[in-house]
């Protein structure tokens, strides 16, 4: 597994070689770094962390800055990423490059958080007739039976807080890299809000 | 947001044709049939502009065997060979859509003549001069 931490940046559009235009998000990924290693031999497995996104000084506490040696600056983000495919020690600086040959990625993130909603945006229910007398217009309609069960089982979809959720989109077709901007262009949309991190990897399901 | 238009920049192409809402165009677009490669022209009113940086774009309608055909070309697009006006309009307006509700005379548009325009208004249009782009903020 290939990792990178980024950033999102926003959309736009691009010409391929054929000249169709494509969309594409603008994923800003400036240097990582392998904060530690995990062998089998010592810890039983083998992981690399892969840290990014340096923090501002007023927000660094002693014993958080304390996991970071001498050259690498605290970071904000620390993931463990077990089998990293390229060969790494600690205190190593990634960049953009190890994606070079990669052509689909998958983008993990947070969602946009969407606040308190009914049932019909949040699970996709079809909701009652607007005309024709109807009373019932976005309501769920029924949660259950009478007396036998008596209660409403659990995980019954109801209305409430949507989105601000992990969320993944696999398979993105990687557009382009561009080492002097740090950029990466990817094809289609990335799940969160402008500036929200992002973990980029190499695509699970499609080489 | 710099990072963006630092990336339509370099998708922006340099001497576009300069032309306007209302004027005359012909659009020479590539078309790739397997190996080959020939290019389409399509004449027609430009009705529409709209979009920033490099997702400009442009609509231009014609009246193709009586029936009104509009298509969308993105103006930075590198399957665009070149773009000709072929005649000026003169109109008041920056979107064109009441075209498509008007059918033959009442559907055609004044002619602009460059030099009446130059004498009233003062402004000089000067045909072989490539689109300006926005100085960057």
């Amino acid at each position: 597994m290939l990792a990178l931490i980024g950033k999102k940046i926003g959309m736009t559009q691009v010409f391929d070689e054929t000249g169709l235009r494509v969309p594409v998000t603008v994923v800003h990924v400036d240097s990582n770094y392998i904060v530690y290693k995990r062998t089998k031999e010592k810890q039983g497995y083998d992981a690399v962390a892969v840290g990014g996104i340096p923090l501002k000084k007023s927000r660094i506490t002693k014993p958080y800055a304390g996991q970071f040696t001498k050259e690498i600056p605290p970071l904000r983000v620390l993931l463990e990423i077990k089998d990293y495919e390229k060969d790494c020690e600690a205190g190593e600086v990634l960049d953009i490059s190890l994606f070079e040959d990669v052509k689909f990625v998958d983008v993990r993130g947070v969602s946009k958080g969407k606040g308190f909603q009914g049932v019909m945006k949040r699970h996709g229910f079809h909701g009652g007739r607007k005309t024709h007398g109807s009373k019932l217009h976005r309501e769920p309609g029924s949660t259950g039976q009478n007396s036998s069960p008596s209660r409403v089982f659990k995980g019954k979809r109801m209305a409430g807080h949507m989105g601000h959720e992990k969320c993944t989109v696999q398979n993105l077709k990687l557009v382009g890299i561009d080492k002097e901007k740090k950029v990466m262009l990817i094809k289609g949309a990335v799940p969160g809000v402008r500036d929200g991190l992002l973990i980029i990897t190499k695509a699970k399901k499609k080489k | 947001m710099d990072l963006i238009k630092a990336i339509e920049a370099e998708q922006i192409k340099e001497n576009v044709k300069q032309f306007n809402i209302g004027d005359t165009v012909k659009v020479f677009y590539k078309i790739i049939e397997g190996k080959t490669e020939r290019i389409q022209v399509f004449e027609g009113v430009c009705i529409a502009r709209r979009g920033e940086g490099a997702k400009k774009t442009f609509t231009i309608r014609k009246i193709s065997y009586g029936v009104g055909v509009e298509r969308i070309f993105p103006l930075n697009s590198p399957k665009i060979d070149k773009i000709e006006v072929v005649r000026l309009g003169k109109v008041r307006r920056a979107k064109l859509y009441y075209l498509r509700n008007r059918v033959g005379k009442r559907a055609k548009i004044a002619e602009l003549i460059e030099k009446k325009a130059a004498r009233t208004t003062g402004i000089k249009i000067h045909e072989d001069q490539p689109e300006e782009t926005k100085p960057e903020k």
